[in-house]
Formats: C-alpha cells, sequence, structure tokens
C-alpha cells in the first residue's frame, strides 16, 4: 500500500500543472470559450507536446504508456483548471476504446494521428430515452455485403461537433433493451448521412446531436464483436468514470481553495467572515467530503484496471455515487459561502460549480448509480447464516 | 503508487484471521455478534491471550512489547479483531495512558505500569471531563496541591467510562489557579483507585446501560512521583492523547462487522411482505453508508501511509478530524437502519424477560438491543472532541481561517 506517486509520475503532474498555470488562467480561459470552437487548439498542440495525447497508448504503438494512475493524475490536473478541450472524449473515451476494442492495424492508422493532435473523437452513444443505461440502445446497424449501415440519432455527444471520427453503439440484434446485440463502430464523421447540430453544454464544453441516417461503414469501422460490444463499453465508461472523478477532485479542491481565500479576505461587521463559526464549519465540511472523493477517485484508478467486469463495475459504482455527493456539496457550499459574486459568470467559482454539476450528470449520477449498486447487494456481503 | 495490500499484508492478515479463530473463546464473539458489549472477563481474558502473542501493543516501542511494525500492518491486526468480531485491548490501556507514560514518562514509572498496562492487570479509565469542563476541557477545575512528597487532590470528575472497573484513573488536576492561561495550570496524575477518598457514582445512560461514572475525589492522597511529565505541564499530555485517540475512532472493521450482521438480518427480518433488505429505501440508505464506509476506509489507509511516511514526527493531521467525524456518524447511520430492521420488535429494550430463565425469548436479542445500541450511539459524535470541535480543529489549524 502506497499512496505516492513515483518520481516519473511527479514530474507529469508538474509539466501539466506548469502548463495549465501559465496558460489556463481564469481569463485565459473565457477567451478560449469566446472562440467559435469553444476552446484552444494552441492547448491542444501543447497537450500533444507534452504526451497527454498520447497518454493511455502502449508505446510500442506511438504512445505514453500510461495507466488509470496516470489518466487521474492528468484528469485532476484538468479539473483543476477547468479545461475545456476534447480531452475527455478523444483520449480517455476514443483511446479507451481503441485499446480496447481496435485491431492492431485500426491502431497503427489512428493512434499516431491522436498522439500528434491531428484526431478528434467523439463517444456517439446516449439516446433520447437511453438516460444511463448502456444497454439501452435503439440505433440500428444491419449488415449490407460485408459492411453495415447505421440508422439512428445520438443525443448529447460531448465535443461531437469538432470530432473526425465517432464511435457509434448501434443495435446489431435484439430489442431495444437487451444486453446483447449492441455494436460498437467508428464512424467518420464527414460520411454520407452523418450530421450534427453542435451546441455550447452548461459548463462551457462543447456538444452535439448526431443524426445518422443511411450511413455505410466498412468491415474495418467494427470495434470489437459486433453482436457483444456492451463489455467493451462498460469497459471504457468504467475508465471515463474513474478519469471523471479524479477530475472533480481537482475542481473540488481548486473551488474549496478559492473559497478558503473568500473567506480569508472578504470583510463583513468589521471582520474577516471566515472568522464566523458557522462558515468555518461548512468549510470543514467540505474538506470532509472532498476528501472522501479523493480517496474514491484512487479506488476508481485502482478498479479501472480490474478484469473482473463485475467487481469493477460495483466498485466504479460506488466512486461515481460518493464524487457525485461531494460534488454537488462542495459546489453547492462554494456558492453558499461567497454569496452573490459566486452567482455571476465573471468569477470561476460557479464555473466550477457547473463543471462538477455536469460530472455528476455525465455516465450516470449519483441516485442513478446508488440504485443500481443496491439492487445489486452493494459493497459489502452478508455474514454467513 | 500502489493501492492494493500486499503480498505480505495479505498473508499476515490470514495469520490474524486463524490466530482469532483458534483463540477466541466462542461465548465472547457469541456476545459481541449479538451486539452486546463483551464483559470485564472476556476483555481481560482476550488482551491476555493477544498479549501473550505479543500483539496486545504492537505500536508501542519494541522495549515496551511493541512489533516494530509498520502503521498499515498494525490496522490489518485492528481490523481483523474488528470484523471477527472480538474486543480490542483496552484503549484507555493502550491508546491513552500508555502512549503518554512512553512519552512523558520517567523509566520508573514505564518499568512499574506499563508490562501491567499491556497485560491488563491493571484497568485504567480516564479522568478528563467534568461537570463544567466538557468541550472547553481546560477550564477544569479537579485541583491537586502539593504537600510534601503527595499531592492531595479534591473534586470531580464525570463521565468516566467503566471506573467502575478501574483500578487506577489517569487524572487532569488543576495544580496551578493562578496560571496565566488555563492551560498552563494543568498536571497529569496517576491514581489508584483504591485510594482513600475516591468515591464512584453510577451514571445510566438512556440505553439503560451502567456505562459511565461520576468520580468524586476528597482529600486523596497521591504520591508525586505518579505525577508524569512536568507539573503544570499537564495539558501537553492531553493534547498527544487527544490527538493519538482520534484516528482510532473511525473503527471502520467494527462498522463492516455490524454492516455483514446487519445485511443477514434484514435479509430475514420482514417488511412490507418480503425481508426488509428488499425495501428499496432501505437498500438504498444501506448502500450509501457502505460507499462512505469504503471512503472512509481508503482515507484511513492513506492517514496511516502518511503516518509510516513521517514515523516520529507528531504532525498533526487534518484526516484524523475527518476520520472522527465521519466514523462516528457512520456507526451512527448504522445503528438507525438495525432500528429500521428490527420494526416493532425494537420496542422491546434491552432486556425483556432477562428475568426469564429457561424461557423461550420473548424478541430476538439483536432486535432488543437495536434501540438501546442507537440511543447509546448517540455518544460518539460527542466523546473525543465533539464533531463540532472538530471542525473547529480543521478550520484553524488547517484551513487557515
Amino acid at each position: 500500500m502506497d499512496f505516492d506517486l513515483t518520481e516519473e509520475q511527479r514530474l507529469l503532474q508538474d509539466s501539466v500543472a506548469r502548463l495549465l498555470a501559465d496558460r489556463y488562467k481564469f481569463e485565459q480561459r473565457k477567451a478560449y470559450m469566446k472562440t467559435p470552437e469553444g476552446w484552444s487548439r494552441e492547448i491542444w498542440s501543447a497537450y500533444a507536446e507534452l504526451g497527454l495525447l498520447a497518454l493511455p497508448f502502449a508505446e510500442a504503438e506511438g504512445g505514453y504508456g500510461g495507466g488509470a494512475e496516470e489518466t487521474m493524475i492528468v484528469a485532476e490536473q484538468m479539473g483543476r483548471a477547468l479545461t475545456l478541450e476534447p480531452w475527455l472524449p478523444t483520449v480517455v473515451l476514443g483511446g479507451g476504446f481503441l485499446r480496447h476494442g481496435a485491431s492492431a492495424e485500426q491502431r497503427s492508422a489512428l493512434v499516431p494521428k491522436i498522439a500528434r493532435g491531428e484526431m478528434l473523437l467523439a463517444f456517439a452513444h446516449t439516446e433520447a430515452q437511453s438516460r444511463y443505461d448502456l444497454h439501452d440502445v435503439a440505433t440500428t446497424a444491419k449488415r449490407d455485403g460485408d459492411g453495415w449501415v447505421l440508422n439512428g440519432r445520438k443525443v448529447v455527444v460531448i465535443h461531437g461537433d469538432s470530432a473526425h471520427r465517432l464511435v457509434v453503439t448501434a443495435r446489431t440484434a435484439g430489442g431495444q433493451r437487451d444486453l446483447k446485440g449492441v455494436g460498437v463502430f467508428l464512424v467518420d464523421a464527414s460520411a454520407p448521412g452523418v450530421s450534427r447540430r453542435g451546441f455550447t453544454a452548461v459548463d462551457g464544453h462543447r456538444a452535439a446531436e448526431v443524426t445518422l441516417e443511411g450511413v455505410r461503414v466498412g468491415p474495418e469501422a467494427v470495434l470489437g464483436n459486433p453482436e457483444d460490444g456492451l463489455p467493451l463499453v462498460d469497459r471504457v465508461v468504467d475508465e471515463a468514470i474513474a478519469a471523471l472523478a479524479a477530475e472533480a477532485v481537482g475542481a473540488m479542491e481548486a473551488v474549496h481553495g478559492l473559497t478558503l481565500e473568500y473567506l480569508k479576505t472578504r470583510k463583513q461587521f468589521g471582520r474577516p467572515i471566515g472568522s464566523f463559526q458557522a462558515l468555518q464549519h461548512r468549510a470543514a465540511e467540505m474538506m470532509v467530503a472532498l476528501e472522501e472523493a479523493r480517496s474514491m477517485a484512487m479506488l476508481g484508478a485502482m478498479m479501472a484496471e480490474e478484469e473482473d467486469a463485475t467487481e469493477r463495475r460495483r466498485h466504479m459504482r460506488a466512486v461515481k455515487l460518493q464524487v457525485g455527493r461531494s460534488a454537488r456539496f462542495v459546489g453547492q457550499q462554494a456558492i453558499q459561502l461567497h454569496g452573490g459574486i459566486a452567482m455571476t459568470m465573471e468569477y470561476a467559482a460557479g464555473h466550477y460549480f457547473k463543471r462538477l454539476t455536469a460530472i455528476d450528470t455525465m455516465f450516470g449520477d449519483a441516485e442513478h448509480h446508488l440504485n443500481a449498486l443496491a439492487t445489486g447487494g452493494g459493497l459489502i456481503t452478508a455474514a454467513a447464516a | 503508487m500502489e493501492l492494493r495490500f500486499t503480498e505480505e499484508e495479505r498473508a499476515f492478515r490470514q495469520e490474524v484471521r486463524e490466530f482469532i479463530d483458534r483463540n477466541l473463546p466462542a461465548a465472547t464473539r457469541e456476545r459481541m455478534e449479538s451486539g452486546r458489549t463483551p464483559t470485564k472477563e472476556m476483555v481481560v481474558q482476550w488482551q491476555r491471550t493477544l498479549n501473550a502473542k505479543g500483539w496486545a501493543v504492537p505500536h508501542w516501542p519494541v522495549e515496551w512489547g511493541g512489533t516494530g511494525w509498520s502503521p498499515i500492518k498494525r490496522f490489518i491486526l485492528q481490523e481483523e479483531i474488528q470484523q471477527t468480531p472480538a474486543p480490542l485491548p483496552l484503549g484507555f490501556n493502550t491508546n491513552m495512558c500508555g502512549p503518554v507514560i512512553i512519552a512523558f514518562g520517567t523509566e520508573a514509572q514505564k518499568k512499574r505500569f506499563l508490562p501491567r498496562m499491556a497485560n491488563l492487570d491493571d484497568w485504567w479509565c480516564q479522568g478528563f471531563s467534568e461537570p463544567g469542563a466538557g468541550s472547553d476541557l481546560a477550564s477544569l477545575k479537579c485541583a491537586a496541591k502539593r504537600v510534601g512528597d503527595y499531592y492531595i487532590v479534591n473534586g470531580q470528575k464525570t463521565w468516566t467510562t467503566l471506573a467502575q472497573y478501574a483500578d487506577w484513573i489517569f487524572l487532569l488536576v488543576r495544580t496551578n489557579p493562578n496560571a496565566a492561561k488555563q492551560q498552563e495550570g494543568i498536571s497529569f496524575l496517576l491514581v489508584d483507585m483504591k485510594s482513600p477518598g475516591i468515591t464512584v457514582r453510577p451514571i445510566i445512560t438512556i440505553d439503560g446501560a451502567h456505562e459511565v461514572n461520576e468520580v468524586f475525589f476528597d482529600d486523596v492522597k497521591v504520591p508525586v512521583e505518579n505525577l508524569v511529565g512536568t507539573e503544570n505541564r499537564g495539558w501537553d499530555c492531553a493534547k498527544f492523547l487527544l490527538s493519538n485517540e482520534r484516528t482510532g475512532q473511525a473503527r471502520v472493521g467494527a462498522s463492516k462487522e455490524r454492516i455483514r450482521r446487519l445485511k443477514l438480518i434484514a435479509s430475514q427480518a420482514p417488511g412490507g411482505g418480503r425481508p426488509i433488505i428488499e425495501d428499496p429505501r432501505f437498500r438504498e440508505r444501506l448502500t450509501e453508508v457502505e460507499v462512505q464506509l469504503k471512503a472512509l476506509e481508503i482515507t484511513t489507509l492513506r492517514v496511516l501511509a502518511t503516518e509510516q511516511k513521517n514515523l516520529g514526527q507528531r504532525k498533526p493531521n487534518p484526516a484524523s478530524s475527518i476520520l472522527k467525524i465521519r466514523g462516528t456518524e457512520l456507526q451512527q447511520a448504522i445503528s438507525e437502519l438495525f432500528v429500521l430492521a428490527a420494526g416493532p420488535y425494537g420496542l422491546a429494550g434491552a432486556d425483556p424477560g432477562a428475568d426469564r430463565l429457561n424461557e423461550p425469548e420473548i424478541v430476538p436479542d439483536w432486535a432488543a438491543l437495536a434501540q438501546p445500541t442507537y440511543f447509546n450511539w448517540r455518544k460518539q459524535s460527542i466523546y473525543g472532541g465533539s464533531n463540532e470541535i472538530q471542525k473547529n480543529i480543521m478550520a484553524k489549524a488547517f484551513l487557515g481561517l
């Protein structure tokens, strides 16, 4: 048991922290958000230079060779800076599908481009009716010669507007909510039949509605088993949850720090408001919530690499539940302790609050995972009768 | 970073488990499984068994019976004892007074008291709180006046846990009523409970149990060699003791054991025509507790790993307050779930029909204990520095407020 970073991990953490401290101050972030794309291509290139876009890929395939711990380290720093770039969809989600579902040929075609920052990916999965159920897929993939034809509508595809390739889930067999019969396809976003309507999400990230009308893909587009792709989806989503947990910890830590600064400097009744016990206790409770989330983000990093899918899923639900609870609490308290200033777009606290809220909503909110975990028997087994 | 237990740590856990299974008397285990506190004899017997094995005071220096183990290894032992469930070594001896004597005591005091503490030859109790000194402990009044080779102690202590069993009491007393700061006039004394002038009066708590007491001191003579550390510097001992007290309060292993038991009970106890474990509301409340307990477990391990790194530095760790707050909240939440599981059976109280020997029980033991335990556990967020005091500590010491 050892919670310390290795020397190499510390270097990675420092280099990301330095880049973002230098080029992702809150005012700079505002400027990135105002560009038509809503994020920064220059920063994306800087990520590429640091190796962050190659992070999870094997060194032999042109990657950095990082694991779940490295993802945690980078995501936490991005959470602190509230970055807006499509790192999660491209590197964690897209990268996850390539690592676990793609053939060596598929990877060799894409990984170098991703690593150089020339290839963006997005996970086109959620549908109007599916909410957080990963198996609920109405989009269809019908065999057509040696390829497939896709039809359906995907909603709130994070960074779907800028992606070059879309990782699309589509039903190859069975009914809409069957566990079997979900296929995963790598679709060129510029292919005939693909249409996208982009928008800015609540947290400043970009997203898109993606419609697929008779989109034809070849056999090389298939990732994993086209008749049984759900285990692949589960696995990649679990990795994304681990990354989101770490990002949320970074965001919570930053907004907690911002709140403490404010409590020490803002004066009312002739003294700093941080001298009032009612506020001190809230600040202490924020710290409790933050440390709980940090512990669970570490559990997330550990379980992301667990091969037993049931164990992995069960623990990842616990991670997402705790992080969701903590994120909501810390975000709400940060606003309350600041007072009116945190209600304005001009001030960073509200932006942290929004990103933390968005993270709770991604891949299942706390209530969703609580329900699923409770139904599945929780974390602890009963004593023998 | 390595977040899994090592091969060696897992093997050690197995060794502990086997030792406990072989040596713990069945009566002790059964009594604790039912949710009752062990008797004095059970606690003494088991601590002597652990001490014979060399496991009663693993965190003490090796020369006084410690093992030199890592904090993680000690955590594993403690967790396995709690999970069995079996009695932990008596905290007043091993975690409170013992470490104070080790840190502040004389060689003579160490030789005289430590081996008997480790073996529970002497049962110690804690004389800190007074009717007028609760959270504001430094305002204590119980006075000790130096007369020749003795201190003469007069005053009252309260909430003295298991004083009715105790052979000795460690006391905070006021030796200088005129000190500039309250904290500067306090001393730490070791007092034989058989000394003339000591009266122990039971306090019956809302669960009906006799666990705590008032202790009165009326011209009690205490030899000066029973002063620990320097006169009027007893507050240093008290602060040291209280910071040691906190990490133990997370009681993760004990909570796990209670949840396992609760899950077994709830899969048998009826609730709306089905086992109550199938009630979605019950199940979700339970799951929330399990998840928070997992977070607490990892936070505890993080604290221990830091201790391992900063061995001997004795830096206060904000996490110790976090562990106290969440650990106690979770134990209280679990006790509430037992009340829910018991339903109307819970109305029976701790000992329905205790006077009806050889008759069928009126309600199952676990259900009878549900409400008394819930009542009793309200103490947890009050003792050891109330949870509000913990938040004050965090705000001042770690958040800079």
